[in-house]
């Protein structure tokens, strides 16, 4: 198994008390975390991609232990997850699409009750580019208050023959969530969605 | 009771292992920690700045701390620093200035043990999302050319026209790969904040 070559890890934690309206008690926080990587298949066609997949597991285990640390909170605390990739221009979007196993699977591992599907985008972009990585609700992908959105970027990378893997999380509702619909204290969490 | 109303407060960790292929290690390790707050002179010509003067106390303090508790480090551990301040468009540069420079240094030095040398800063206006660019330099002694750098940070929706951004950056290392010469950090005497 190749071993993952990182460039570089950034992670970030905000804590939002407000939005113009009452500021809450608990602030909503929440964390993504990066790491840079070398693309293998970056600069030409390669049918079986797989292998990689494999070697991103341990990567995403640990970036998912890491996250929650760098939030401070129980991995119970999680409340909504998301995940993304960006890949540097000499790489395709297939190779992002390596991460949806790795990434998902590694989150659903560290945290409890975890039965809904990981939302994820992603894209193929140069430095700096920035992607908008969706969240929603762990238990039930319905749940209306916990629908968000994180905006992540690094301003190097990926360079051409890399690729960004992106992995947020969040503790809570939106700050002050109030557009109704299914809310997280009346779901089942049985099928992932509501 | 805080001073600043703070609407958000971010913390940012990079950490770059590999530079031009080669292994970093340790990684080299910079943070940077952003608050949120209303700027209570937008959209007026106010004389009196003491008001934000206090904010930067506050905000010297805070920051500082909350940068190197995300570093893992002890204070004294800490290498460098920078700050600086992004203004909302109903704000003045003058704003920023009233928060950095008159007092947020003292409680940031405290955060990081020390600090002889002038925290280098930077200052803009602009809107939501735009980049702040928070200079870097050795704490103790501000000729050390190696840890000459800038830290990077943008928050999608923030500064609103009435908020301003404040940033502390802390790094427990210099750039990846130093070779430009100049003042050493260990042959730094770090009495005069200049070498």
């Amino acid at each position: 198994m190749p071993e993952v070559k990182v460039r570089k890890t950034v992670t970030g934690v905000e804590d939002i008390f407000h939005e113009g309206g009452p500021p809450v008690a608990t602030p909503y926080r929440r964390g993504f975390i990066v790491k840079v990587i070398e693309n293998p298949y970056a600069g030409r066609y390669v049918e079986d991609i797989q292998p990689f997949m494999q070697d991103l597991k341990p990567l995403g285990m640990q970036m998912a232990g890491d996250l929650i640390a760098a939030m401070g909170v129980e991995p119970s605390a999680v409340e909504g997850y998301g995940k993304g990739a960006i890949v540097g221009e000499a790489g395709e979007v297939e190779h992002g699409a390596l991460w949806h196993a790795p990434g998902g699977y590694s989150m659903r591992e560290h945290v409890p009750n975890s039965t809904a599907i990981v939302p994820s985008t992603k894209k193929v972009g140069g430095p700096g580019a920035r992607l908008d990585v969706p969240v929603t609700h762990v238990a039930a992908s319905y749940v209306r208050s916990h629908f968000d959105a994180i905006e992540v970027g690094v301003e190097d990378a990926p360079r051409a023959d890399e690729m960004a893997v992106i992995l947020v999380m969040t503790t809570g509702a939106r700050v002050h969530n109030r557009a109704g619909g299914l809310p997280a204290s009346d779901i089942k969490g049985e099928d992932g969605l509501r | 009771m805080s001073i600043a109303r703070i609407r958000k407060i971010a913390v940012f960790v990079d950490e770059i292992h590999i530079e031009q292929g080669r292994p970093i290690d340790p990684p080299t390790r910079r943070a940077c920690a952003v608050a949120v707050i209303e700027n209570p002179f937008a959209g007026k010509f106010v004389e009196d700045l003491s008001d934000l003067m206090q904010v930067g106390e506050e905000l010297g303090g805070l920051l500082g701390e909350r940068a190197v508790k995300a570093l893992g480090i002890a204070p004294a551990a800490v290498e460098s620093y920078g700050k600086a301040a992004l203004v909302g468009e109903n704000g003045e540069l003058e704003h920023a200035a009233a928060i950095l420079h008159p007092k947020l240094g003292a409680p940031l030095r405290k955060a990081v043990e020390k600090g002889a040398a002038l925290v280098p800063s930077s200052k803009k206006r602009g809107g939501m999302g735009t980049v702040l660019d928070v200079p870097l330099g050795h704490k103790d002694a501000a000729y050390v050319r190696s840890h000459f750098d800038g830290m990077e940070v943008r928050i999608s929706d923030a500064p609103r026209a009435n908020e301003i951004l404040v940033a502390v950056a802390v790094t427990d290392s210099g750039r990846p790969l130093p070779r430009v010469g100049g003042l050493t950090s260990d042959e730094a005497k770090g009495e005069d904040g200049l070498r």
